[in-house]
Protein backbone atom coordinates (compact mmCIF):
# COMPACT_ATOMS: atom_id res chain seq x y z
CA UNK A 1 0.00 0.00 0.00
CA UNK A 2 2.38 2.40 1.12
CA UNK A 3 4.98 1.97 -1.53
CA UNK A 4 2.44 2.54 -4.34
CA UNK A 5 1.83 5.87 -2.67
CA UNK A 6 5.62 6.76 -2.69
CA UNK A 7 6.16 6.10 -6.42
CA UNK A 8 6.37 9.09 -8.74
CA UNK A 9 4.07 8.91 -12.08
CA UNK A 10 4.33 10.63 -15.23
CA UNK A 11 6.20 14.36 -14.76
CA UNK A 12 6.54 13.70 -11.15
CA UNK A 13 9.56 11.52 -12.45
CA UNK A 14 11.15 13.39 -14.43
CA UNK A 15 11.66 12.68 -18.20
CA UNK A 16 11.78 9.19 -19.14
CA UNK A 17 14.70 10.05 -21.40
CA UNK A 18 17.07 12.43 -20.12
CA UNK A 19 17.80 15.06 -22.56
CA UNK A 20 21.99 14.82 -24.03
CA UNK A 21 20.40 10.93 -24.24
CA UNK A 22 18.36 12.11 -27.80
CA UNK A 23 21.72 13.87 -28.96
CA UNK A 24 23.80 10.48 -27.94
CA UNK A 25 25.85 12.40 -25.20
CA UNK A 26 26.78 15.39 -27.85
CA UNK A 27 26.88 18.53 -26.42
CA UNK A 28 27.68 20.54 -29.06
CA UNK A 29 27.43 20.43 -32.78
CA UNK A 30 29.89 21.91 -35.94
CA UNK A 31 27.54 23.36 -36.73
CA UNK A 32 25.89 24.89 -33.10
CA UNK A 33 27.76 28.71 -33.79
CA UNK A 34 26.18 29.39 -36.80
CA UNK A 35 22.14 28.40 -34.98
CA UNK A 36 21.05 32.06 -33.63
CA UNK A 37 17.83 31.74 -31.32
CA UNK A 38 16.46 33.01 -33.79
CA UNK A 39 17.33 31.31 -37.21
CA UNK A 40 14.68 29.96 -38.91
CA UNK A 41 14.82 26.30 -39.80
CA UNK A 42 12.80 25.17 -43.10
CA UNK A 43 12.36 21.62 -44.19
CA UNK A 44 13.75 20.85 -47.66
CA UNK A 45 10.80 19.44 -49.40
CA UNK A 46 11.07 16.05 -50.69
CA UNK A 47 7.79 15.25 -51.61
CA UNK A 48 7.82 14.76 -55.42
CA UNK A 49 10.32 11.12 -53.96
CA UNK A 50 7.59 10.18 -52.19
CA UNK A 51 8.03 9.28 -48.62
CA UNK A 52 10.59 12.03 -47.60
CA UNK A 53 12.54 9.97 -45.38
CA UNK A 54 12.56 6.78 -46.59
CA UNK A 55 16.18 6.28 -46.73
CA UNK A 56 17.17 8.08 -43.46
CA UNK A 57 14.87 7.15 -41.49
CA UNK A 58 16.57 4.34 -39.21
CA UNK A 59 18.97 6.91 -38.21
CA UNK A 60 16.34 9.67 -37.13
CA UNK A 61 15.28 10.06 -33.62
CA UNK A 62 10.91 11.17 -33.43
CA UNK A 63 12.90 14.45 -32.10
CA UNK A 64 14.50 14.55 -35.20
CA UNK A 65 11.19 13.79 -37.08
CA UNK A 66 9.14 16.13 -35.26
CA UNK A 67 11.50 18.89 -36.21
CA UNK A 68 11.38 17.86 -39.47
CA UNK A 69 7.10 17.89 -39.65
CA UNK A 70 7.17 21.25 -37.47
CA UNK A 71 9.28 23.13 -39.86
CA UNK A 72 7.73 21.55 -43.21
CA UNK A 73 4.68 23.39 -42.18
CA UNK A 74 6.38 26.83 -41.67
CA UNK A 75 9.66 27.94 -40.77
CA UNK A 76 10.41 28.13 -37.55
CA UNK A 77 13.01 29.68 -35.40
CA UNK A 78 15.47 27.34 -32.77
CA UNK A 79 13.79 28.90 -30.09
CA UNK A 80 10.29 28.24 -30.89
CA UNK A 81 11.38 24.40 -31.38
CA UNK A 82 13.39 24.27 -28.23
CA UNK A 83 9.80 25.55 -26.36
CA UNK A 84 7.83 23.62 -28.53
CA UNK A 85 9.48 20.27 -27.83
CA UNK A 86 9.88 21.44 -24.20
CA UNK A 87 13.84 20.35 -24.88
CA UNK A 88 16.87 22.70 -23.92
CA UNK A 89 18.44 24.66 -26.46
CA UNK A 90 21.23 22.98 -26.79
CA UNK A 91 20.00 19.60 -27.47
CA UNK A 92 17.78 21.13 -29.82
CA UNK A 93 20.82 23.01 -31.50
CA UNK A 94 22.48 19.00 -31.85
CA UNK A 95 19.71 18.13 -33.41
CA UNK A 96 19.06 20.38 -36.04
CA UNK A 97 22.26 20.03 -36.93
CA UNK A 98 22.34 16.77 -37.51
CA UNK A 99 19.70 17.74 -40.24
CA UNK A 100 21.79 19.91 -41.57
CA UNK A 101 24.30 18.05 -42.33
CA UNK A 102 21.76 15.38 -43.78
CA UNK A 103 20.33 18.07 -45.68
CA UNK A 104 16.67 18.28 -44.72
CA UNK A 105 16.58 21.35 -43.57
CA UNK A 106 18.33 24.07 -43.96
CA UNK A 107 18.49 27.48 -42.15
CA UNK A 108 17.42 30.76 -43.13
CA UNK A 109 20.01 33.74 -41.95
CA UNK A 110 21.71 31.46 -39.95
CA UNK A 111 24.61 34.14 -38.55
CA UNK A 112 23.63 37.03 -36.63
CA UNK A 113 24.03 40.07 -38.30
CA UNK A 114 26.47 42.34 -36.90
CA UNK A 115 25.18 45.44 -37.43
CA UNK A 116 21.73 46.62 -37.25
CA UNK A 117 19.60 45.88 -40.47
CA UNK A 118 18.83 49.06 -42.86
CA UNK A 119 16.64 51.95 -42.52
CA UNK A 120 13.73 50.30 -44.93
CA UNK A 121 13.73 47.10 -42.75
CA UNK A 122 13.79 49.45 -39.37
CA UNK A 123 10.90 51.34 -41.03
CA UNK A 124 8.74 48.08 -41.88
CA UNK A 125 9.38 47.06 -38.39
CA UNK A 126 7.97 50.77 -36.96
CA UNK A 127 4.90 50.60 -38.94
CA UNK A 128 4.12 47.10 -38.56
CA UNK A 129 3.91 47.82 -34.79
CA UNK A 130 1.89 50.72 -35.22
CA UNK A 131 -0.38 48.50 -37.50
CA UNK A 132 -1.15 46.17 -34.72
CA UNK B 1 20.30 30.67 -53.18
CA UNK B 2 18.50 30.08 -50.19
CA UNK B 3 14.96 29.61 -51.41
CA UNK B 4 16.39 27.53 -54.47
CA UNK B 5 15.12 23.96 -53.03
CA UNK B 6 11.87 24.37 -51.74
CA UNK B 7 10.53 26.89 -54.61
CA UNK B 8 9.28 24.01 -57.25
CA UNK B 9 6.72 22.69 -55.08
CA UNK B 10 4.62 25.76 -52.61
CA UNK B 11 7.19 28.42 -51.99
CA UNK B 12 7.54 28.69 -48.62
CA UNK B 13 7.87 32.23 -47.06
CA UNK B 14 11.01 32.56 -45.22
CA UNK B 15 10.29 35.57 -43.10
CA UNK B 16 12.94 37.97 -42.15
CA UNK B 17 13.22 37.68 -37.82
CA UNK B 18 14.39 40.37 -36.09
CA UNK B 19 14.99 40.50 -32.30
CA UNK B 20 14.23 43.14 -29.49
CA UNK B 21 15.94 42.08 -25.83
CA UNK B 22 14.07 43.21 -22.40
CA UNK B 23 16.13 43.50 -19.87
CA UNK B 24 15.54 44.99 -15.76
CA UNK B 25 15.61 43.34 -12.95
CA UNK B 26 13.57 40.34 -11.86
CA UNK B 27 10.33 40.96 -11.19
CA UNK B 28 9.72 43.90 -12.77
CA UNK B 29 7.27 42.79 -15.49
CA UNK B 30 9.80 41.67 -18.08
CA UNK B 31 7.45 38.59 -19.05
CA UNK B 32 4.00 40.50 -18.69
CA UNK B 33 5.40 43.18 -21.38
CA UNK B 34 6.58 40.51 -23.77
CA UNK B 35 3.13 38.85 -23.25
CA UNK B 36 0.96 41.71 -23.49
CA UNK B 37 2.22 42.21 -27.35
CA UNK B 38 2.81 38.73 -28.43
CA UNK B 39 0.59 36.97 -30.12
CA UNK B 40 1.77 33.47 -28.67
CA UNK B 41 1.54 33.20 -25.11
CA UNK B 42 5.05 33.74 -23.95
CA UNK B 43 6.78 30.57 -24.46
CA UNK B 44 9.64 29.32 -22.39
CA UNK B 45 13.01 28.29 -23.56
CA UNK B 46 16.13 26.41 -21.41
CA UNK B 47 19.43 26.55 -21.63
CA UNK B 48 21.64 23.88 -19.91
CA UNK B 49 24.57 25.67 -18.36
CA UNK B 50 27.72 24.20 -17.35
CA UNK B 51 29.12 26.46 -14.13
CA UNK B 52 32.78 25.30 -14.43
CA UNK B 53 34.76 28.48 -15.00
CA UNK B 54 31.64 30.67 -14.50
CA UNK B 55 32.17 33.66 -11.98
CA UNK B 56 29.22 32.53 -9.93
CA UNK B 57 28.12 32.20 -5.94
CA UNK B 58 31.06 30.93 -3.82
CA UNK B 59 30.18 27.29 -3.45
CA UNK B 60 32.80 26.39 -0.63
CA UNK B 61 34.37 23.52 -1.71
CA UNK B 62 31.94 22.12 -4.28
CA UNK B 63 33.90 20.96 -6.36
CA UNK B 64 32.07 18.87 -8.61
CA UNK B 65 30.56 20.84 -12.00
CA UNK B 66 27.43 21.55 -11.83
CA UNK B 67 24.73 22.55 -14.25
CA UNK B 68 21.86 25.32 -14.23
CA UNK B 69 19.00 25.86 -15.93
CA UNK B 70 18.60 29.38 -17.07
CA UNK B 71 14.65 30.07 -18.52
CA UNK B 72 14.42 32.98 -21.23
CA UNK B 73 10.90 33.75 -21.96
CA UNK B 74 10.17 35.05 -25.66
CA UNK B 75 7.54 36.34 -27.43
CA UNK B 76 6.65 36.88 -31.34
CA UNK B 77 5.05 39.19 -33.29
CA UNK B 78 4.41 38.50 -37.14
CA UNK B 79 4.11 42.18 -38.22
CA UNK B 80 4.18 41.09 -42.15
CA UNK B 81 4.23 37.15 -43.93
CA UNK B 82 7.66 38.43 -44.22
CA UNK B 83 8.94 39.96 -41.33
CA UNK B 84 8.82 38.52 -37.72
CA UNK B 85 9.85 40.19 -34.23
CA UNK B 86 10.87 38.13 -31.50
CA UNK B 87 10.62 39.61 -27.82
CA UNK B 88 13.34 38.10 -24.95
CA UNK B 89 12.86 38.60 -21.80
CA UNK B 90 16.87 38.42 -20.42
CA UNK B 91 17.51 35.95 -17.61
CA UNK B 92 16.67 38.04 -14.30
CA UNK B 93 19.68 37.38 -12.19
CA UNK B 94 22.73 39.33 -12.48
CA UNK B 95 25.15 36.25 -12.37
CA UNK B 96 23.59 34.88 -15.92
CA UNK B 97 24.96 37.88 -17.50
CA UNK B 98 27.02 35.96 -19.42
CA UNK B 99 24.21 34.36 -21.78
CA UNK B 100 22.90 38.03 -22.34
CA UNK B 101 25.98 38.06 -25.09
CA UNK B 102 24.20 35.34 -27.29
CA UNK B 103 20.34 37.26 -26.34
CA UNK B 104 22.11 40.56 -27.27
CA UNK B 105 23.61 39.28 -30.86
CA UNK B 106 21.91 41.06 -33.48
CA UNK B 107 19.10 42.21 -31.89
CA UNK B 108 17.89 45.33 -33.24
CA UNK B 109 17.56 47.12 -29.81
CA UNK B 110 16.65 46.54 -26.22
CA UNK B 111 13.90 47.85 -23.58
CA UNK B 112 15.12 48.24 -20.08
CA UNK B 113 12.46 48.19 -18.08
CA UNK B 114 12.69 49.96 -14.79
CA UNK B 115 10.78 50.20 -11.31
CA UNK B 116 11.04 53.72 -9.85
CA UNK B 117 10.90 51.89 -6.07
CA UNK B 118 13.72 49.67 -7.26
CA UNK B 119 15.69 51.63 -10.05
CA UNK B 120 19.47 50.30 -8.95
CA UNK B 121 17.97 47.25 -10.46
CA UNK B 122 18.59 48.37 -13.31
CA UNK B 123 21.83 49.81 -14.03
CA UNK B 124 23.79 46.46 -14.91
CA UNK B 125 21.72 46.53 -17.90
CA UNK B 126 21.64 49.97 -18.75
CA UNK B 127 25.43 49.87 -18.38
CA UNK B 128 25.66 46.47 -20.74
CA UNK B 129 23.56 47.80 -23.11
CA UNK B 130 25.58 50.88 -23.54
CA UNK B 131 29.34 49.23 -23.48
CA UNK B 132 27.88 47.04 -26.33
CA UNK B 133 26.89 49.99 -28.07
CA UNK B 134 23.33 48.34 -28.55
CA UNK B 135 20.82 50.79 -28.88
CA UNK B 136 18.00 51.03 -26.10
CA UNK B 137 15.05 52.85 -24.36
CA UNK B 138 14.13 53.07 -20.83
CA UNK B 139 10.39 51.99 -19.78
CA UNK B 140 9.47 53.06 -16.27
CA UNK B 141 6.77 49.60 -15.63
CA UNK B 142 4.64 52.68 -13.66
CA UNK B 143 3.38 49.89 -10.85
CA UNK B 144 0.39 50.68 -9.09
CA UNK B 145 0.89 52.38 -6.14
CA UNK B 146 4.31 53.61 -6.89
CA UNK B 147 4.89 56.97 -6.61
CA UNK B 148 5.41 58.21 -10.24
CA UNK B 149 8.21 59.91 -11.17
CA UNK B 150 8.63 62.33 -14.19
CA UNK B 151 10.85 60.81 -16.86
CA UNK B 152 13.46 63.63 -16.61
CA UNK B 153 14.30 61.99 -12.60
CA UNK B 154 14.41 58.83 -13.97
CA UNK B 155 17.14 60.03 -16.46
CA UNK B 156 18.75 62.03 -14.06
CA UNK B 157 19.29 58.73 -12.09
CA UNK B 158 20.28 56.45 -14.23
CA UNK B 159 22.75 58.81 -15.51
CA UNK B 160 21.54 58.54 -19.04
CA UNK B 161 22.97 60.27 -21.98
CA UNK B 162 20.25 62.45 -23.58
CA UNK B 163 19.74 60.40 -26.80
CA UNK B 164 18.33 57.70 -24.48
CA UNK B 165 14.84 57.96 -24.44
CA UNK B 166 12.65 57.20 -21.14
CA UNK B 167 8.86 56.49 -21.52
CA UNK B 168 6.63 55.46 -18.53
CA UNK B 169 4.56 52.61 -19.35
CA UNK B 170 2.07 49.91 -18.16
CA UNK B 171 4.23 46.41 -19.17
CA UNK B 172 -0.01 44.93 -18.82
CA UNK B 173 -1.18 47.01 -21.55
CA UNK B 174 -0.97 45.97 -25.40
CA UNK B 175 -1.06 49.59 -26.57
CA UNK B 176 1.27 50.44 -23.96
CA UNK B 177 3.58 47.78 -24.71
CA UNK B 178 3.45 48.36 -28.90
CA UNK B 179 4.56 52.40 -28.16
CA UNK B 180 7.84 51.29 -26.27
CA UNK B 181 8.57 48.80 -28.76
CA UNK B 182 8.16 51.65 -31.23
CA UNK B 183 10.28 53.62 -29.54
CA UNK B 184 13.12 51.25 -29.40
CA UNK B 185 12.64 50.49 -32.81
CA UNK B 186 12.91 54.54 -33.44
CA UNK B 187 15.80 54.84 -31.66
CA UNK B 188 17.91 52.14 -33.22
CA UNK B 189 16.58 53.65 -36.71
CA UNK B 190 18.22 56.83 -35.14
CA UNK B 191 21.61 55.15 -34.02
CA UNK B 192 21.88 53.38 -37.21
CA UNK B 193 21.32 56.11 -39.34
CA UNK B 194 24.36 58.14 -37.30
CA UNK B 195 26.34 55.23 -37.44
CA UNK B 196 25.81 55.29 -41.23
CA UNK B 197 26.55 59.52 -41.65
CA UNK B 198 29.26 59.62 -38.69
CA UNK B 199 30.15 63.27 -40.45
CA UNK B 200 26.84 64.47 -39.60
CA UNK B 201 26.33 65.34 -36.35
Amino acid sequence: MTSEAERWYDDAAGPVVRPYAMTRGRTSHAAEGRLDLIALVVSESRSEEGDPHADTDRALSPEHVDIIERCRVQPTSVAELAADLDLPLGVVRVLIGDLLDADLVHVSRPVPPAELPDASVLRDVINGLRAL
Amino acid sequence: MVFGRSERNKPVIEPVALKILVAGGFGVGKTTLVGAVSEIRPLRTEEELSEVGRPVDDTGGVESKRTTTVAMDFGRITLREDLVLYLFGTPGQDRFWFLWDELAQGALGAVVLADTRRLEDCFAAVDYFERRAIPFAIAVNCFEGAQQHPADMVREALDLDADVPVVLCDARDRASAKDVLITVVENAAKVAAGRREPAAT
